[in-house]
């Protein structure tokens, strides 16, 4: 199946409460196959189509600050609108996953895919100090597998956690494995899990609200600190990434998503070709695998950023690298999908491989 | 006198639910008396376990600092749409929105219009006081024509400004609207009325029985700048000519 098609089967699955979303190409099939599949007549998930994206990420917010495992989907133009809702619920600490499905821009830019969003995922694309989880999937099994990765580190962390896919891996058709059966949690279970969650206040407990307002300054610093803190907390131990033949390796490629695809292929090439070439693959991107590019960059000779866009992650490469090693980077715009012959050519042309 | 203060003598008494804290609000304007109507409704209706209250930004940021319920404070004029969303997630539980008009009938004009039009089970206390109050007295989409505010200071004018805007009546035309009223708290008589807005409208929450929306034409005494007494007066004089006060639809009863 699709993608696409993959999230929506997981979600119903996983124990997904509600999905909340507006159609937008490359992602629609999302919220079509939820609604073809009646989630609400079986495990009793909530399926509306919202009237903006403006609503759904604040239908998120209200679901996922009442404790439910709510979601929404969108492509990028419908992320952009989303940002104002995305930095109040990193204020507010509220879980829920946001899933990107990425397409070439700026502005309205073309429903064909791109990796045009990650500074926008990576960075907190709305006002003050926050990040998202970032997770992004390479395939279909991917697709279908980090939607409950996605809730379990939202709930864990009290974090939106973004799924920054793209217009390739949401369209592609792949086998897919889909997860387990896993049913809705009761209101019992919800309210153990979210003590914090205003969800009425049963037995007259102590009110609970949901808020990213806080006017006096020192409080509102100690709420930044705590803040602070959950993200380091999180960069120890939530940091994932894949290789691919690097412990011979004497140049690295990095790429994530559909990218990291083509950049598969382009390694298998150059290695028949006599290149000694591995390829590190970023599964999250915030938390971003820093400490293992360090640790690459003094064994390579260069490391190719790939990505589809004008040069995004490679700021995070360099940063990791702080000067080790050569770093360059290669991609296209504007929805265009570089092949992997492109990508040795890059290689080759950039660390004068003959 | 001592024999008198008893208990089975008290007659009025502050809603439990109505926290000792002082409340930031002007003197003379409406918040107070609607946040003491509301706290009063679901005390009676005995549903504070299960009452989830969304607060706007505009001058009732701070309302979950004074009713004692679960709440969530939204974006500027996304109430509607998180109240939607925890309604749906939560079916039995009473969902109202508290909003003023700037946020809820000018930048959360779409989330307003659509929660109301899907019939969302939720009720919406919308306090019109035709001014931006919290920013310091800036033109809101219910100023009345020739009316003076920080951003028309000359008075509203049609080819500056465009028209006050009757959401109430809008909402009215809608299919998903169950209720739609238009209430005041400017006298006793206008505060019972109020009350019994706000307790049906939380009734068809409760119940499902479809949107319910609750218009309180207020008063702003700083912003307007005058005196409480002359607010009162001047919201008599003008804001009933053109908000017309009283209900506007209520097949509530034919859904019960």
């Amino acid at each position: 199946m699709k993608g696409n098609e993959a999230i929506a089967h997981a979600a119903i699955r996983c124990g997904c409460d509600g999905y909340f979303g507006y159609p937008i190409t490359p992602q629609s099939e999302i919220l079509e196959t939820l609604a073809a599949e009646k989630p609400w007549e079986t495990t009793g998930m909530v399926v509306l189509q919202a009237e903006s994206e403006v609503a759904s990420i604040n239908m998120i917010y209200g679901g996922g600050g009442s404790g439910k495992r709510v979601m929404t989907s969108s492509s990028s133009p419908g992320v952009a609108l989303m940002q104002e809702g995305l930095a109040y619920m990193a204020g507010a600490e509220i879980p829920g996953l946001i899933v990107n499905v990425q397409r070439g821009g700026p502005g309205l830019g073309t429903i064909q895919p791109s990796q045009g969003d990650y500074f926008q995922a990576t960075r907190g694309g709305g006002n003050g100090d926050y990040y998202l989880i970032v997770l992004a999937p390479a395939s279909v099994q991917e697709m279908a597998d980090f939607v409950d990765l996605s809730f379990e580190l939202a709930f864990k962390y009290r974090i939106p956690v973004m799924m920054l896919s793209d217009g390739v891996i949401g369209q592609v058709m792949e086998k897919v494995v889909l997860p387990p059966f896993k049913p809705r949690r009761t209101e019992e279970q919800i309210m153990a899990e979210c003590p914090w969650a205003s969800t009425g206040r049963k037995g007259m407990r102590p009110i609970n609200v949901i808020t990213s307002l806080e006017l006096q300054p020192e409080a509102m610093e100690q709420h930044n600190l705590h803040l602070q803190e959950k993200y380091r907390t999180i960069r120890e131990n939530e940091v994932r990434y894949e290789e691919t033949m690097t412990e011979d390796a004497e140049y690295l490629i990095v790429a994530f998503g559909s990218a990291a695809r083509i950049a598969q292929k382009a390694i298998s090439d150059l290695r028949s070709q006599g290149v000694r070439i591995g390829l590190l693959r970023p599964i999250t991107l915030w938390p971003f695998p820093t400490k293992r590019i360090q640790e690459l960059s003094q064994q390579v000779k260069g490391i190719l950023t790939f990505e589809i866009n004008a040069g995004q992650m490679v700021e995070d490469v360099r940063l990791a690298v702080e000067g080790r090693t050569p770093v360059t980077q290669y991609g296209k715009m504007g929805g265009i999908v570089p092949t992997p012959d492109e990508v040795c050519q890059a290689l080759r042309n950039d660390f004068d491989i003959k | 006198m001592e024999n008198i203060i008893a208990p089975e003598n008290l007659v009025y008494q502050k809603p439990t639910l109505l926290n000792d804290v002082d409340m930031h609000y002007c003197p003379g304007c409406s918040h107070g008396v609607v946040h003491k109507l509301i706290a009063e409704v679901i005390e009676e209706m005995g549903i504070t376990e299960k009452a989830i209250g969304i607060s706007p930004v505009g001058c009732a940021v701070f309302a979950y600092k004074y009713i004692d319920i679960d709440w969530q404070e939204a974006a500027h004029g996304r109430a509607p749409a998180i109240a939607s969303a925890i309604k749906r997630l939560w079916p039995d539980r009473l969902v109202f929105t508290y909003q003023g008009d700037g946020d809820l009938a000018c930048i959360g004009t779409a989330e307003t219009i659509h929660a109301l039009n899907r019939g969302e089970n939720i009720a919406i206390i919308f306090i019109n006081n035709a001014i931006y109050g919290m920013t310091g007295g800036q033109m809101a989409p219910t100023t009345l024509m020739g009316m003076k505010t920080a951003t028309c200071p000359y008075g509203r004018q049609a080819d500056l400004h465009g028209y006050p805007l009757k959401i109430t009546e809008l909402a009215a035309q809608l299919e998903g609207t169950c209720y739609v009223t238009r209430q005041s708290v400017h006298s006793v008589a206008a505060i019972r009325k109020a009350k019994r807005a706000i307790r049906q409208a939380f009734e068809n929450s409760v119940n499902r029985r479809g949107s319910s929306l609750v218009e309180i034409v207020s008063t702003c005494s700083s912003g307007w700048k005058k005196t409480p007494v002359e607010a009162n007066k001047w919201m008599e004089e003008h804001m009933f000519d053109y908000y017309h006060v009283g209900d506007l639809k209520d097949t509530s009863k034919e859904a019960q």
